[in-house]
């Protein structure tokens, strides 16, 4: 067995995968939903029913407000309350549509599956339009919508799906979880991609601290003509992009480019099985697994969780916090971000809990930087975070930029490497954003 | 509850800078018992005096001068360069000499930069040539008729030797123009039974203690290699005898803890590569055609320098830029 990575830096952070063999635990339906309207990158949606409306389980709440843009569904049979600013975990405020489900039979669904005949005759627009119509986004975390990426621009062609299955973030385990449980439906949905996009050939890239996943994802893939399984040697990034087009292909995605450039077309297990749900079973996207995780959480395990359920809901389901909590993170610990107001809702994008106690929570005091390069090796796209601190600090905004720091994935690979705990990747990010202000 | 907010990541490596600094402490162990060893206790003196220099000068600069309240003396750094300064340093030096140069190291190389991180040239290295060009006849006198338990074990042939080098180190024997080499024992100088400073004596304590930097992950393969390498193929080019060179005078202890200092070696591996390389060229340069017997300590002093330049040119490369340019064309 053959196993691959990426060449460039990359860090082998702890795994922390507490939850690898729980197995998927529903969750009553809560009272109230709160369904955000910004819940992918790109224009916020555009809500289409109004206060006291009457909803069923899968009808469309809010529309694409644009062509980078995703519609929202109704996860539950109900009525909207009221459309209202509701906080995002970060404590900001967004228009959310607030849904009361039905006392009885909140989730009784009326869809049914399309027969094999109407599947056969879906040409690859129609899938296209199906994604974006069943508000698919990227549920790896960076939710992009993926009709977006499906559209492969004129001249260039896909002969690579990549799907991706590394989980490289420490504690997550949902997409393990639905990797052993739906092998073959994820392989569907990377045949309908591999449909919509023209593309010939499919590889799906796991890590080997997966092992039953990749087990079960390479029985399934043997029915498959033009699929296979790659194990992937543990390491962080390896879920990015650009680094799993490396590893699976021995491409380089060009400085500034997508991985259609390469002619790669890359989507995470979850999108894979919530495209085969929307087109074979007409299920648009309203929910999805997340790990609810952390070493002193009693009752943690993964979770399938409506759209729009709360955190705190959620956390209080896992066992509620423990005495000794000092940080909840949305997503995983490299790149979630930590929560500060725990009644948010639940969206799309969200993979993970994560409570950290609180002896875990806070930053060590920065030192000075002792040029020990640890962050120079740590970086998976060859950059030098230690010179964009020292360029940033000093509002060098253009030496930042000729010294490549929009190719920069914000992995924090350079963050959690440095030995004298700068905030590397903060000031990376305060670089990029002066420099995308200046434009 | 209170939640904490901050920006990701929300985890850290567990490796620190006092952590890499006292596996460097630990790694100057065995040379440290070697020169004990060979010297007796007064190399142990010379490097606890040198040590307290350090750590003090180290502690009154950042409490009186920069008024920090902060306790810095506890990561290590000052006392590897204490460490570092009695290992180069002759067991018989007057013990006010060894403070000037502690003072000089911490005070001057050090902490006039800005301190830890700041500075950059070795600390240990200024302060063992600013002894050596203030002091060159206490810097270069070694104790003659040295008393090593493995004196008896040895030999007569190396008892010898060592009489008849009597304060002279080899290097400066071969820098006199003496080219019989035939009573130095290879063994003898691998276990440290000659004469020198302290801690370059003992050729197989230093790389043991290489090994555990390499083990603990503190430094990479790349420096020491490429100082030895260079050094070796360097002198054989001049007609010297590399493995002499290699175990003779400072290059070992050099090549593993000095030129390896973070804070004044470059960030890339293709960088340590050429510094490495241009270390053991100027060394060899300096022991076969200068007045200076010794060369190790300049030639790092001097590739310091050119860091900040070899840093500038030696740049990782950015993943995709090699493919954006062929786009391009």
């Amino acid at each position: 067995m053959s196993v691959k990575t990426f060449h460039k830096g990359g860090i082998h952070p702890p795994e922390e995968k507490l939850t690898a063999d729980s197995p998927l635990r529903e969750l009553q339906v809560p009272e109230e939903l709160s369904l955000p309207l910004s819940q992918c990158i790109g224009a916020p949606s555009k809500a289409v029913v109004k206060a006291g409306d009457i909803v069923v389980r899968g009808q469309m709440i809010a529309e694409a407000g644009g062509f980078v843009s995703a519609p929202i569904h109704s996860p539950v049979n109900g009525t909207v309350k009221k459309i209202e600013g509701v906080r995002n975990p970060q404590g900001l405020w967004q228009e959310a549509i607030i849904l009361v489900p039905d006392a009885e039979n909140p989730l009784a669904d009326e869809s049914t599956p399309r027969t094999k005949e109407e599947i056969e005759a879906l040409s690859p627009q129609d899938i296209i339009k199906l994604v974006n119509l069943n508000g698919i986004v990227g549920l790896g975390g960076a939710t992009f919508p993926t009709h977006v990426k499906l559209s492969i621009p004129e001249g260039k062609y896909a002969d690579y799906i990549l799907i991706n299955g590394a989980e490289c973030e420490p504690y997550l385990t949902c997409d393990d979880l639905l990797m052993q449980t739906e092998p073959e439906k994820i392989l569907i949905g990377a045949s309908l991609i591999m449909k919509a996009t023209g593309a010939k050939r499919c590889i799906v890239g796991i890590e080997i601290n997966k092992r039953e996943a990749i087990k079960k994802m390479k029985d399934a893939a043997s029915k498959f003509q033009s699929i296979e399984v790659q194990p992937l040697k543990k390491k962080y990034p390896q879920g990015s992009e650009k680094q799993l087009i490396y590893a699976l292909t021995g491409r380089t995605v060009p400085a500034g480019c997508l991985p259609v450039d390469c002619h790669c077309v890359v989507d995470n297990v979850a999108t894979a099985f919530a495209i085969y749900e929307a087109i074979y079973l007409q299920k648009p996207l309203m929910e999805r697994i997340v790990t609810v995780t952390g070493k002193d959480l009693s009752g943690r395990g993964n979770f399938k969780v409506l759209n729009g359920t709360s955190l705190s809901f959620l956390l209080l389901n896992a066992g509620g916090l423990p005495e000794n909590t000092g940080k909840v993170i949305a997503g995983g610990p490299m790149m979630g971000r930590a929560v500060s107001f725990p009644d948010s809702p639940a969206t799309k994008g969200l993979s993970g809990l994560v409570v950290m106690p609180l002896s875990q929570s806070e930053r060590k005091e920065s030192e000075p930087c002792i040029r020990c390069s640890a962050c120079v090796m740590a970086c998976p796209m060859g950059l030098e975070p230690y010179l964009f601190m020292q360029q940033a600090e000093r509002n060098y905004w253009e030496d930042m930029k000729g010294h490549g720091v929009l190719n920069c994935i914000e992995c924090g690979c350079c963050s959690y490497s440095c030995p004298a705990s700068r905030p590397l990747l903060d000031w990376i990010r305060y670089g990029k954003n002066m420099l995308r202000k200046m434009k | 509850m209170k939640l904490i907010v901050s920006l990701f990541p929300h985890i850290h490596t567990k490796d620190s800078i006092p952590w890499r600094m006292w596996n460097v402490v630990i790694a100057l162990i065995p040379a440290l018992v070697m020169s004990i060893i060979t010297f007796g206790w007064d190399a142990l003196w010379v490097i606890l005096i040198s040590i307290g220099a350090c750590l003090l000068t180290e502690w009154l600069i950042t409490r009186f001068l920069f008024k920090e309240k902060k306790f810095t003396l506890l990561n290590g750094s000052a006392l590897i360069t204490g460490l570092l300064l009695g290992f180069n340093l002759p067991s018989i030096l007057p013990w006010w000499m060894i403070i000037m140069g502690g003072v000089v190291a911490i005070g001057i190389a050090k902490m006039s930069f800005g301190g830890l991180g700041a500075n950059i040239w070795n600390p240990a290295l200024v302060g063992r040539v600013f002894l050596l060009l203030s002091f060159p006849a206490a810097m270069t006198t070694w104790p003659t008729g040295i008393n090593s338990p493995f004196h008896q074990i040895t030999t007569g042939a190396s008892q010898a030797a060592a009489d008849a080098s009597s304060g002279a180190t080899l290097l400066t024997y071969i820098n006199n123009g003496n080219t019989d080499l035939s009573s130095y024992n290879l063994l003898d100088m691998a276990i440290g039974n000659m004469n020198g400073s302290l801690g370059e004596i003992g050729g197989f304590a230093i790389i043991g203690g290489f090994v555990w930097l390499l083990l603990t992950r503190v430094i990479t393969w790349h420096i020491p290699v490429a100082v030895v390498g260079s050094a070796a193929f360097f002198s054989w080019v001049f007609g010297g005898a590399p493995i002499l060179d290699i175990f003779a005078g400072g290059l070992l202890l050099g090549a593993v803890f000095m030129a390896t200092d973070y804070v004044t070696s470059p960030m890339t591996h293709t960088g340590q590569i050429i510094y490495g390389i241009m270390i053991g060229f100027l060394t060899i340069i300096i022991r076969r055609f200068s007045a200076y017997p010794e060369g190790v300590s300049f030639a790092i002093l001097l590739m310091n320098s050119f860091v900040p330049l070899i840093n500038r040119y030696c740049r990782p490369s950015i993943f995709g830029m090699k493919e954006r340019r062929k786009m391009a064309v």
